[in-house]
């Protein structure tokens, strides 16, 4: 076995280790902060496997959105929210978890009996490699336009969505339960300091 | 078992039209009755250990850069007594961080205490990749390029975030989320920045991008074509690089330090690394996309005419070759310059006015210069792309 080939048997052993102990981590850590982390290591072995594949710009795109944005927001809700409430006992907590166990093992299932009865092509087509862009942005916009489209005006939908949530207070009634909102929050203008300077206009809202 | 394609990186040829330094080394040690795969292997660490120490070089040197100018701006001496101008202030300072006593607050998460600073120094290294201080002199020329670039400097807020809340302390904390916060926004702009200048290029790769602006020395720079795009994207790495006036995320006053203020000896060493490491990376990636990367400001190939010299010839190669790492580097240190500057004489903006100044002024300008190019690219073909 050549000495690339051996590299790329280590690398990919190493990748799908660290893939499948950090998956399980993410579901059996009872600490959520070290669940999300580990998340992120799982999202970049992922990201470490395309790269094996020769699809790096997969595995680019797999970085940017999936840990320097999904990620990091999970980690930024995480963080702020940090209620310390006590957790109260669950009712029937075993029955949960024995119904739980079930719908994933018949999900594995699933997946399983996709895997084998599927005829892989092997070896699979030839990796195209740096040509990859070219090609990702041809479908984009002959044959994938319409789930291209139909995606970003679902993100456009999201958005508008969040900034409503964000701006409740400056809206007259509150979106979700109809009754006049509470203005209390809303920032009072500042009145400046210098009164010579006065009339300057004082900044937003700070959006956070 | 999956079917392993063999892996095509183009690594490392470190090769400059007829002078291959990579088939070079490895001829020689193949001479020595060596296997290619193994000659090759051990071809493979040393432009990246040489790319690793040029960083550090880097790094020392904008460090005094950054003591020297400050002391000038604020009309001090700065360091003198470290070798001839205070020069090997630098290394003393690295000392000292080494020999510090490596301090774990008690009530601190140590392992995510320990990771936090690495995950911040990993991706900006990382980053150093897809410098091209040359036609062939780079790392990796991957095809994604400048791609590779923005998605391995979106890691470095995980690292930011873990290392605030492991110290367990809300000044810490505060910076960390502040620091997060601070460069997701900053990143959204900066790409769209990248976007246009790929666009004007046809290529992420960095090789292309230069190569595309040195068609006429001076003139053919992307900062004629992309003025706007070049403040846009100028602002932003200074923001991303946390310095003044966009460094709320160790705001003194504020938050003592930030997310650093738990930290102590090697393990601050390495944020202080990271964000010199950044920052020259930063002044070189700058140079690369608007200011003609290693290209001279005369086309090198013009005046090999003028004095009648073969390009072929190994001289004029050897010339081109380090007159392009020279000028990369004199470039980047230039734009470190006007950002040392820029933070010993710019009071720190608010943490409304960072937000409000990235996504209500930064992302809209980012968005029209965009559409802008792609405009004039369609209407000035011959211009406008490549």
């Amino acid at each position: 076995m050549s000495l690339a080939l051996s590299t790329q048997l280590v690398c990919f052993l190493l990748l799908s280790g660290a893939l499948l102990l950090g998956a399980l981590g993410v579901v059996l850590l009872p600490n959520v902060v070290y669940s999300a982390f580990l998340l992120g290591g799982v999202l970049l072995s992922m990201a470490g496997l395309y790269l094996l594949l020769n699809a790096s710009f997969v595995a680019a795109a797999q970085v940017l959105v999936y840990v320097g944005a999904v990620n990091v927001l999970i980690l930024f809700a995480i963080m702020l929210v940090n209620k310390r409430q006590p957790m109260e006992p669950m009712g029937g907590l075993l029955l949960r978890r024995l119904l739980s166990v079930v719908v994933c093992l018949g999900l594995l299932a699933l997946l399983v009996e996709v895997a084998l009865t599927t005829p892989w092509e092997l070896p699979g087509p030839p990796s195209i490699g740096e040509e990859a862009l070219i090609r990702i942005g041809e479908h984009f916009f002959t044959d994938y336009l319409l789930p291209f489209e139909v995606a970003s005006v679902l993100l456009l939908m999201a958005m508008i969505g969040a900034i409503v949530l964000a701006r409740r207070d400056v809206l007259a009634r509150d979106v979700v339960t109809g009754e006049p909102a509470d203005q209390a929050l809303l920032e009072r203008q500042r009145t400046p300091v210098l009164p010579s300077q006065g009339g300057s206009s004082p900044s937003a809202p700070s959006p956070q | 078992m999956m079917p392993m394609a063999p892996l095509r990186l183009p690594f490392a040829t470190l090769s400059s039209g007829d002078m291959d330094l990579a088939g070079g080394f490895q001829a020689v040690l193949e001479g020595w009755g060596l296997a290619p795969d193994l000659a090759h292997a051990l071809w493979l660490p040393l432009p990246m250990l040489l790319v690793l120490a040029a960083a550090l070089v880097g790094v020392l040197a904008s460090v005094w850069m950054e003591r020297k100018v400050s002391a000038a701006v604020q009309q001090r001496i700065g360091p003198e007594y470290a070798g001839p101008l205070g020069i090997l202030q630098p290394l003393a300072d690295g000392l000292k961080l080494l020999v510090k006593e490596d301090v774990i607050p008690a009530r601190a998460d140590s392992l995510l205490f320990t990771l936090g600073p690495v995950l911040v120094l990993v991706p900006v290294i990382l980053s150093w990749l897809i410098v091209p201080f040359g036609q062939n002199l780079l790392i990796s020329n991957v095809g994604v390029g400048i791609f590779l670039w923005i998605a391995l400097s979106s890691i470095q807020p995980i690292g930011l975030l873990m290392s605030g809340y492991s110290s367990n302390n809300k000044y810490a904390l505060l910076g960390g989320l502040r620091a997060a916060a601070q460069s997701i926004s900053y990143e959204v702009p900066l790409a769209l920045a990248v976007l246009a200048v790929v666009m004007l290029s046809n290529s992420l790769s960095t090789v292309e991008i230069v190569q595309q602006q040195n068609s006429a020395g001076l003139l053919s720079w992307n900062i004629w074509r992309q003025p706007v795009g070049f403040l846009v994207f100028w602002i932003c790495v200074i923001a991303e690089c946390e310095r003044a006036p966009f460094d709320l995320p160790e705001a003194e006053e504020e938050l003592v330090a930030g997310y650093q203020t738990e930290y102590a000896g090697m393990k601050f060493a390495l944020f202080y690394l990271g964000s010199y490491i950044n920052l020259v990376l930063s002044g070189l990636l700058v140079a690369v996309l608007y200011l003609g990367g290693w290209g001279f400001p005369l086309p090198v190939e013009w005046l090999a005419t003028v004095l009648h010299q073969p390009l072929s010839s190994p001289l004029v190669q050897v010339v081109t070759a380090s007159v392009g790492i020279v000028t990369t580097v004199l470039k980047a240190f230039l734009l470190v310059f006007f950002a040392i500057l820029l933070r010993w004489t710019t009071p720190r903006v608010r943490i409304d006015q960072l937000l409000d100044f990235g996504w209500k002024f930064l992302l809209p300008i980012a968005l029209v210069n965009l559409l802008l190019t792609a405009a004039l690219k369609l209407v000035f073909p011959t211009i406008f792309s490549g």
